[in-house]
Parts: structure tokens; sequence; C-alpha cells
């Protein structure tokens, strides 16, 4: 059963993409066939992250209003054969989306892939709305400051409530929290909101810690997913997140240099 | 301020509106045969006369018009009026129905009426005609009202008002997930969350609040002016407690000082705060 997979926030600038890309990369190299999807139409990125925006010739937008077919606008990524890229439309804005020509898309899309990435756009707006609406997951992706987990927090309220499942009563969306750019220096210095924190105040399951990391910015100007730098501190934490997702047990890195905090993390849930 | 209280003894208000909830029987019908009807309804109020005597009474269609059966409603008031009591209300009656009833002076009452209407049904198990007061019961006293459900509705309800009055009793909505950021919950009766209350939330109920986790969001109990309500949480954090319309905000709490459980009430149209 293919699953659905919402990377959200609520804020901008948290590293949605950045996660959307290594995340879809990170599944299809563990050999599950994966898509991703960008929903941010007007504002249309992901195509760089991936280093495909030279090959984009339709978009989501076409393949809602049936000016292409779904094969015809997926890219298929360079890298690894069994991730595909489905770029949104520079030209257009968010109200070419209607809740019916994703559902379409995505129900399309669950005949053919074991897992379907959507980036959403930041907001809460239709945008960020349709792109978690089908979710069957969802990875919150927070900064450990305090604007950011407040709309990360935003974002978990509106998941329970108007998604597809919720409104039909469906068991939720599972939500997973990745804590991006965290720096535990700064934390020791008290200029950063520890894991600790960030999980007092949303009470939700840790999926993984990725560090503040030049490789990030590398990556994304090289239009290469982060996930695989594999000697890049944020390339492991993103390849651990995708295991633990996909159920293996592996322990939080990056969090400290101590170990004493890691027992206290498992502690919680 | 000397001309308000000028205005104010020229037209000191002589009225005023407040909520009340009520329980008064209701008649679930489960046959269209308005002679059986009233033949099982003597009997019934044969066992306990005084209670009936006089006594309000809702009638509730819907099981009926699940059956696909249609009952005159302008003949059934009448059976209930020749037999001592006096219809108050309609409830899952169909458009027509409803218009007959308003034509009688019988108001329609409306929600809740799948849950009340089974749950009614099922706890008299009778026949045709039978109250939702625990049938069969001999005594003359009065047998205990509608038993009061409504129990733990787990979703946000967010109108409900009360300005009609209602002749179902409400009390505890459970809520059993968190309530984050940007959401909003209202309660008839006492509201019960077991899990923290983020910043940018809001919860209210006309009656009690307790809170389970961490209490960041917004609480106002007893919204409804019921002064006798309280907030109870496991850690104040809030950012504005009320109760009855009196507030304090967070600036206003010594906030490190009560991240422990306590209990928010009202004491002197002040609210007090205490360690439990």
């Amino acid at each position: 059963m293919a699953r659905i997979i919402v990377v959200t926030s609520g804020k901008g600038g948290v590293g949605k993409t950045t996660t959307s890309a290594a995340i879809a990369m990170g599944l299809a190299k563990k050999g599950h066939k994966t898509a991703v999807i960008d929903f941010d139409v007007g504002l249309r990125n992901l195509d760089l992250i991936m280093g495909c925006e030279r090959r984009v010739v339709y978009d989501f937008v076409n393949v809602i209003n049936g000016e292409a077919t779904l094969n015809q606008a997926l890219i298929r990524d360079k890298n690894c054969n069994l991730l595909y890229i489905l770029p949104a439309s520079q030209t257009r804005d968010k109200d070419a989306l209607s809740q019916e020509g994703v559902g379409k898309i995505l129900d399309e899309l669950k005949k053919d892939f074991k897992y379907i990435v959507c980036d959403s756009p930041a907001g809460i707006e239709k945008g960020a709305h349709l792109a978690m609406y089908f979710a069957d997951d969802a990875f919150i992706v927070t900064n450990p400051e305090v604007s950011s987990v407040r709309d990360s927090d935003r974002m978990l309220g509106i998941l329970s409530s108007k998604s597809r499942r919720a409104e039909q009563n469906e068991e939720p969306i599972k939500e997973y929290l990745l804590l991006s750019r965290y720096s535990p220096d700064r934390v020791k210095l008290g200029e950063m909101l520890s894991v600790d924190d960030v999980q007092e105040i949303l009470s939700l399951h840790l999926l993984g810690v990725i560090p503040e990391s030049k490789s990030v910015l590398n990556a994304s100007n090289s239009g290469t997913p982060v996930i695989l730098d594999e000697k890049s501190d944020a390339g492991q934490a993103y390849a651990d997140i995708v295991a633990r997702y996909l159920g293996e047990d592996r322990p939080h890195r990056f969090i400290d240099d101590k170990q004493g905090l890691f027992g206290k993390l498992f502690g919680r849930k | 301020m000397s001309t308000d209280s000028q205005q104010n003894a020229h037209q000191s208000p002589v009225l005023e509106f407040k909520s009340s909830t009520f329980s008064v029987p209701v008649l679930v019908l489960a046959s269209n045969d308005v002679i059986t009807i009233e033949q099982q309804l003597q009997e019934k109020i044969h066992q306990a006369p005084e209670f009936f005597k006089n006594s309000p009474l809702v009638f509730d269609l819907q099981e009926l018009n699940k059956l696909d059966l249609d009952i005159d409603v302008t003949e059934l008031t009448h059976v209930i009026r020749k037999l001592g009591l006096l219809p108050i209300g309609i409830r899952g009656g169909g458009a027509q129905q409803n218009q007959q009833a308003l034509e009688l002076g019988i108001p329609i009452h409306s929600g809740h009426i799948a849950r009340d209407g089974v749950y009614a049904a099922n706890q008299s198990g009778t026949g045709a005609a039978s109250t939702a007061t625990s049938s069969g019961a001999p005594k003359q006293q009065a047998p205990e009202p509608e038993p009061e459900l409504e129990s733990g509705h787990d979703h946000e309800s967010e109108q409900e008002s009360t300005a009609e009055p209602q002749a179902v009793a409400v009390n505890t909505t459970i809520i059993t997930h968190p309530v984050r950021s940007g959401q909003r919950i209202y309660a008839a009766g006492d509201l019960v969350i077991l899990a923290q209350v983020s910043a940018g939330a809001e919860i209210l109920a006309e009656g009690n609040i307790h809170v389970y986790g961490s209490l960041r969001g917004r609480a106002l109990a007893g919204v409804q002016g019921n002064t006798e309500a309280r907030i109870f949480c496991s850690a104040l954090q809030a950012e504005l407690i009320s109760i009855a319309g009196n507030y304090k905000v967070s600036e206003d709490l010594n906030s490190a000082a009560h991240i422990r459980p306590v209990q928010i009430y009202l004491q002197n149209h002040t609210l007090v705060i205490k360690d439990i």
C-alpha cells in the first residue's frame, strides 16, 4: 500500500524542500519506488535542489488541467532510477490547484509508487492545505527557535482537523518531528532551543535531528540531494531519518557530544 | 461617571436572559398507530400518575421516520394533551411534521438527535410507545429524568448555543489529543483535556475545565456566567485564564511559580490560584 508523506512546517525557510529531496532520495535508494511532488506552485524550487531544472517540460498544473499525462510530466532522477519528480509550475499560482485534481493525481501515483513525498509550500493557505490534505504521514520540519515551533504547532492542529483522514474520521495522520539547522554549541550558549525544549512544546515523536551544516548549501547549489553526500553530517542525519522511518532502530546523533542526553530522549517515546 | 449612574437609574433593567438546562421526558415512538400509542401511554401513566400529571414532554419521531412511518402530529398532540401531558417540543420530525407542530405552538428541538434517540429507545426497550424515563417504575415518586448523555463527543464543537431551553442536559466533553495552536474548543458543559493545550489555542467551557497536561493557551471557564466554575491543570503556563469573565493574562501571573498542578477559582470577583 502506497504511503503519502507530506513535508510541512508552516514557517518558510526551515528546510522543507531540502528535506523532501533528501527523504525521497533516501527512500528510493532503499529500493522503494518514490515520487516527490513540488506543491509550491509559483515558487518552484524542488527541481533546482534535485538538479533536474533543465529537464522540466510539463508540470503539476499541466497534469491537473489535462494538458499532459502524468507520465509525460514525471522526471526520472539521474542518480536513482526509482525516483521521479513532479515539478511545480512557475508561471501559475496556488489557485491553479484543486482538491479534486490533486486527489486524482495522487490516486494515480498510488497505483505505481510505494512512497509519494509532497513538498509543501510555506504558510497555511491553499497550497499547504492541499499538500497535506491527502497525507498518511507528516514530517514536521522545525528549526529550534520559537516562531518556527509555534508555526509547527499550528500546522499540527490543521493536520489533525482539516485533513482527509480527519474529515472522514479515519486513523489520524502519523506525525513525525524533524528538527533541522540544529547547533549543539548554540544550544549550550542558550541561543537556541534544545531538543528537549522543542519536544516539551510540541510533544511529538522525534524522527531525527539535522545539524546546521555547510553541506546543505553546497548540495543545494550543486543540485544533488544532501543525502547523497554520505560524508557530511547532514547527509548522515537524513540517512538515519529514512532508516528510522522505515522501522530501523538507530540511536539519535548530532544532538550533543555527551551520551547522557540520548538515554533521556529514548525515555520519552 | 455621574451621567452613567443617572442613566442607569432611569432605565434599570427589569429583565435578563439566562440559559438553563432542563431534564424533560422524551417520548420515543416506534409506531404510528395513534390508538395503540394512546393505550400504552395510558398504561404507563397509570403506573406513576403523579409524575406524569402536567409533565412537560418532548416527542421524538426519529425512529418512526427511519421506518418511513408517517404520523399525524396534530392527532398525536391531541392524544398527549388529553392524557394530561404538556408537549413542549418535537424532535426528529420531517419538514411537514415540524410545520404542523409549529402551528400548534410546539417548538422544534434539534441537535444530537441520533444518539439520544437511539439511547432512549434502547433504554426503554419496549414496544410502541415508551418514555425515556425508566419505564415500569411503579412508584408514585418521580422516576429519574431522561438519562444525561452527550458524554465525550471527541470533536471540536464550536457553536452550540444554548439560547433555546434545551431538553437535553449536557455534561462532559473529553478531548484526548493535544489542542494545538489556532484550535478552539467549546464545551457546553465541563471540558476535560487529557493532553497539553498549546500556546495560541483556546479552550472554552460553560462549566469546569480540566487539563491533564501543560496549559499554555487561553482557558475560559464558566463562559455563560457560571461563577462556580473552576480551572484545573497540571502546569499553568497559560496566556490567559478566565472564569465567568474575570480574567488574568500571563503577565499578571507569576509564570514561573505556577508550573505545577494548580486550581483556579473565583472568590469575591478575584481569581485565586491555589496549588493542588
